[in-house]
């Protein structure tokens, strides 16, 4: 199975990155643009067609390396 | 005093802080990040500074899931020492060794300079050559060297006396020259027991007055006693 796992900054996180990228887009005069939050993406195949199982692993990867929950969130996404 | 110098893959300082140990009357032992036990006789554990897996994912994240890591655990939950430098001490606070989190620099470029840091206690096995309220002078090389914990952690670490470095400028004001926006202006941490230390700044650097000054040697100096 296919699954994609987004790793995002908890809300109050400074995130320098996105400021910097919020900041590029406003430069360019692209009108709306409201604030950038930076995150990470992971495309992950799973060995198993159990989509509760894959979840289940995935949510172990997140929790022993994708992510650092001291300050990131993250969401599973089995995409099939 | 025996300290086991660990070596992971993209670490750079290792035989720089292996000699610092030595010109302060220690013995320093490498060990390798695939090992699952530490060298016999091991008193202090070194996470050196560094590149590890090229900072990949986060900083220090995948070296801190090492195989050696469960035996620089096991060693720290005995009361054994740790020094975590820069990116050691990345990957201590990923390893869980430490709470906390080093971060991007809020200024976004890596900084790589000298830099005056406050002692801030002088009673702990690390920091007794120094006093405190002592401003020594080391150096800086990082680019995610902002320390970020909640709220509840910081006010913690700051009323059990955990703080152990802070940046400040040369008279010693801890409100000047903060390099990376790391709350309160923290460059080191102590563990509960205060017997692990992770510092982002380099003490290694200045063991010597040929290459800048002595003003690191301290540490070396209060560890080799201490252990």
């Amino acid at each position: 199975m296919k699954a994609r796992v987004t790793v995002t900054l908890k809300n109050g996180v400074l995130d320098p990155q996105g400021k910097a990228i919020e900041g590029a887009l406003k430069s360019f005069g692209l009108e709306g643009i409201g604030s950038v939050r930076q995150g990470k993406v992971f495309d992950i195949e799973v060995d198993t067609a159990d989509k509760a199982r894959a979840e289940a692993l995935l949510k172990q990867a997140c929790e022993k390396l994708l992510a650092n929950t001291v300050v990131e969130n993250y969401k599973v996404e089995v995409v099939g | 005093m025996r300290a086991a110098v660990i070596t992971f893959p993209g670490i750079n300082r290792q035989d720089d802080i292996a000699r610092a140990f030595t010109l302060a009357g220690g013995e320093a032992v490498h060990a390798w990040h695939a090992d699952t036990a530490l060298p016999g006789g091991t008193d202090v554990v070194v996470l050196p500074g560094g590149f590890s897996y090229g900072d990949y994912l986060r900083c220090g994240a995948i070296a801190a899931r090492a195989p050696i890591m469960d035996a620089v655990r096991a060693h720290a939950a005995k009361g054994g020492y740790v020094l975590a430098v820069c990116n050691g001490f990345q990957i201590a606070c990923e390893a869980g060794l430490l709470p906390g989190v080093l971060m991007r620099n809020a200024g976004l470029k890596f900084v790589c300079r000298m830099q005056h840091l406050k002692v801030q206690r002088g009673d702990t096995d690390f920091t007794r050559h120094y006093q405190a309220g002592q401003v020594i002078e080391v150096c800086i090389a990082h680019g995610e060297g902002n320390y970020v914990t909640d709220d509840e952690t910081l006010a913690r670490l700051e009323g059990e006396g955990r703080v152990a470095f802070r940046y400040c400028d040369a008279a010693g004001d801890e409100t000047k020259r903060n390099p990376n926006g790391s709350r309160n202006a923290i460059a080191g941490v102590y563990s509960e027991n205060l017997r692990v230390l992770g510092m982002m700044p380099h003490p290694e650097n200045l063991v010597e007055s040929l290459v800048g000054g002595t003003d690191g040697l301290g540490l070396f100096q209060s560890l080799v006693k201490a252990a």
